[in-house]
């Protein structure tokens, strides 16, 4: 047997093996969708480097790995996730902990919502609200070639559902805390669900983060529903350690006149890669899609994005910019599809990255496929390394190399943070990339939150 | 206060500056002229540290320390201040920043505490004034989307900020209007006193109506070939560089 029917036979047999525990922590629409999930998963296996968007991206030593637990949940895991305590820095938020990808389940209120909105855990709110979760749970994941999604569908038993009403607006942010924590190594999966309906206004801040030294492995599936006129804002900070491994795929389905922002802010993580997927399906739509990675020793960052014009007079705009150091690698592929009807439709993306030293390597791939003909398209890629003059420009006022360098980067990295509108989640982002510029960056600084321990 | 003797610069395996000997002293201005391409860009970014090229021969003593020896950032803190020809545009970077950045190391160097986010404003309001510089541009990032013109203008504002001991002026003159040449002027002019010093490479007799300097230099295909008064500039702004060339080019191949 060859690894990749290796590895579709560990993974079937888990959820053969476990299905009961599986099922029984999980909800009957969730459970409705394994069977056939684990058979696409068998039909395509793991996304290997022969697969076009995960060409410079190598899972399989992540995934033969032995971990010691696999995301199926443990009473203890729930209560761990409830009683998890973190104190409120500077950024005022409403806050949720998933503890190894497990949501706290509390009926969905969270103190101090306003009314109108639901947030809490997947499960429980597929069975107190099957209509609405019925009605857009697994209608945006597509699995196009990528056999991490069927997995996720197959094995993940919660994740968060957040639900706003039409109409609602949410100023202060909703923050998601994914905190991966055990003695053992871990492979985790969750499955979150964001339904905006029409006009409703949801910004979403979502920290990745790794407490315990453990070797982690996540799969992430998040499926967005944007209604009518409605914003939706994510913003994802991930700061993992080298020993960790993270997959996210975000497919935010957009209806007309909608706006959407994702954001991609990588600061530390051993492998990290986030799919991030923009359907613009009503006419009007508008979309960001933005990123920033830093990275540096053997560290590898991929960012795929698709952007999928379905309707006409869509804008999208595509920015990614990072910075590698040592023998780090990179990746962003972007692709851009225009529909045959979507007439009138702007298009823009860039990616720069900067390469710190002759080892790091990043590759940068646009992906433009446009069957309408009344479109503007633009995309632009550049690595390179720091502006020499610019450098010597700064010291020749008197601030000194590294200081000099340093500023060079931030000053590189503002491009993506100016587009955060918020001031005080601005400044908060500022911070973070100056601390990771400046080597400073722990564990417990990474989110907006300190946590207890 | 600043000694060059027989400095030789190689870049790219070719000689560019080919034995340049100067003496500056405390109180000075001087002048520097000469054809595009003679070597005058280069000379200014040696001074100042830029590494690159090879220095093939020659020594430069700057207060008694030996320059060569020290790094860019190190030299602006004893007090070198080079005025680019080309300033260059760093995105990202805001002005406010880059010169609090900048003085706050120039303070440190000399053992005072960073001026506060209050004084620093104030002072750069203060500059700003002397300078004459749009209150806009610095809220912007560094030189980016200024005109040539404003470049120019911020070049003189941060050397306001910073207040060099010897600063050196690459053709901070051109592209810049009647007005703004006098403001220029009028903050070199401000800023100077009997313990400091002024290089300004300039192209133009213009500039030195404005600031009146005490030598005048020709640096011609990487050497100085001639050294005069003030009355040289005048000299050279009717009769061009054609009578230098000769001179030279007839001592040389002669
Ligand atoms: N980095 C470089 N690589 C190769 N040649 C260079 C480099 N920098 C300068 N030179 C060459 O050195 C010579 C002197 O250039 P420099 O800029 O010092 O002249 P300049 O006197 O300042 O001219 P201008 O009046 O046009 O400003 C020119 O021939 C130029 O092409
Ligand atoms: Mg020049």
């Amino acid at each position: 047997m060859d690894n990749r029917e290796a590895t579709i036979k560990r993974f079937s047999d888990l959820l053969r093996d476990n299905r009961n525990r599986i099922e029984k922590n999980s909800a009957g629409l969730l459970n409705s969708f394994r069977e056939e999930a684990i058979k696409q998963f068998a039909e395509l296996g793991l996304p290997d480097r022969k697969n076009e968007s995960y060409k410079y991206t190598n899972l399989e030593p992540w995934f033969n790995a032995n971990y010691k637990s696999y995301f199926v949940p443990e009473a203890a895991d729930f209560r761990a996730a409830e009683n998890f305590k973190c104190e409120v820095t500077d950024l005022d938020s409403y806050n949720l902990v998933l503890l190894n990808g497990f949501p706290p389940r509390y009926n969905g209120i969270m103190a101090g919502l306003p009314e109108g909105i639901w947030v809490g855990s997947l499960t429980e709110a597929a069975e107190r609200y099957p209509g609405i979760v019925e009605k857009h749970y697994g209608k945006y994941a597509h699995n196009g070639k990528d056999g991490l999604i069927p997995l996720n569908t197959a094995l993940a038993s919660d994740g968060v559902f957040v639900y706003m009403e039409k109409g609602i607006t949410l100023h202060k942010p909703i923050q998601i805390i994914n905190l991966v924590h055990s003695d053992g190594d871990m492979f985790v999966q969750h499955r979150n669900l964001i339904i905006v309906e029409d006009n409703a206004e949801l910004p979403i801040i979502v920290c990745d983060h790794a407490l315990s030294p453990q070797k982690f492995l996540t799969n992430a599936v998040t499926e967005v529903y944007v209604g009518e006129n409605a914003h939706f804002d994510i913003l994802r900070v991930q700061n993992e350690h080298n020993n960790a491994a993270k997959l996210t795929h975000t497919f935010i389905h957009q209806e007309k006149s909608s706006h959407a922002v994702s954001n991609n802010i990588t600061l530390h993580g051993g492998l990290v890669r986030n799919s991030t997927y923009h359907r613009l399906n009503g006419e009007g739509a508008e979309c960001n899609a933005f990123g920033l990675y830093f990275t540096d020793r053997w560290q590898h960052v991929d960012n795929f994005v698709s952007i999928d014009h379905a309707s006409p007079n869509c804008i999208s705009n595509q920015l990614f910019k990072g910075v590698l150091d040592d023998y780090a690698t990179g990746a962003f592929n972007g692709r851009i599809l225009v529909n045959k009807g979507a007439q009138k439709t702007l298009a823009y993306q860039k990616n720069n990255t900067i390469l710190l030293t002759d080892d790091a390597k990043m590759d940068s791939k646009p992906q433009l496929e446009i069957y309408a003909d009344d479109v503007k398209c633009s995309h632009g890629a550049t690595i390179g390394q720091l502006d020499e003059d610019a450098l010597f420009y700064l010291r020749s006022r008197g601030i000194d190399k590294n200081e000099a360098r340093l500023m060079l980067m931030f000053g590189f990295a503002r491009e993506v943070i100016d587009n955060i509108h918020t001031e005080a989640l601005r400044e908060r982002i500022d911070e973070l990339v100056l601390k990771r510029l400046r080597g400073e960056l722990s564990r417990c600084t990474t989110c907006t939150i300190n946590c207890d321990k | 206060m600043l000694q060059i003797v027989n400095l030789k610069v190689e870049i790219e395996g070719k000689e560019i500056l080919k034995g340049i000997s100067l003496n500056v002293k405390k109180g000075e201005i001087h002048a520097i002229m000469g054809p595009n391409g003679s070597g005058k860009s280069t000379l200014a970014s040696v001074l100042a540290g830029k590494d690159f090229g090879d220095i093939t021969e020659g020594k430069i003593t700057y207060m008694g320390k030996n320059l060569l020896e020290m790094a860019a950032e190190d030299r602006s803190k004893e007090g070198i201040f080079l005025g680019f020809q080309y300033p260059t545009e760093i995105p990202g970077v805001s002005m406010v920043n880059f010169m609090k950045t900048a003085l706050n190391e120039h303070r440190k160097y000399r053992g005072l505490e960073p001026l506060s986010s209050s004084d620093f404003l104030k002072l750069m309001r203060e500059k700003k004034d002397l300078v004459k510089i749009e209150s806009g541009l610095t809220n912007r990032s560094v030189n980016e989307g200024f005109s040539g013109g404003e470049k120019k203008r911020n070049e003189i504002f941060q050397m306001a900020i910073l207040e060099p001991k010897l600063a050196i002026l690459d053709e901070t003159d051109s592209g810049l209007d009647i007005d703004a040449l006098r403001i220029v002027a009028n903050g070199v002019n401000q800023l100077k006193t009997p313990e400091n010093a002024t290089i300004v490479i300039t192209h133009y007799q213009r500039l030195l109506d404005y600031i009146i300097p005490d030598v005048v230099h020709v640096l011609y295909d990487g050497k100085i070939v001639k050294t005069g008064g003030k009355e040289l500039a005048v000299e050279l702004e009717k009769k061009g560089y054609d009578w230098i060339k000769k001179d030279v080019d007839i001592v040389s191949y002669g």
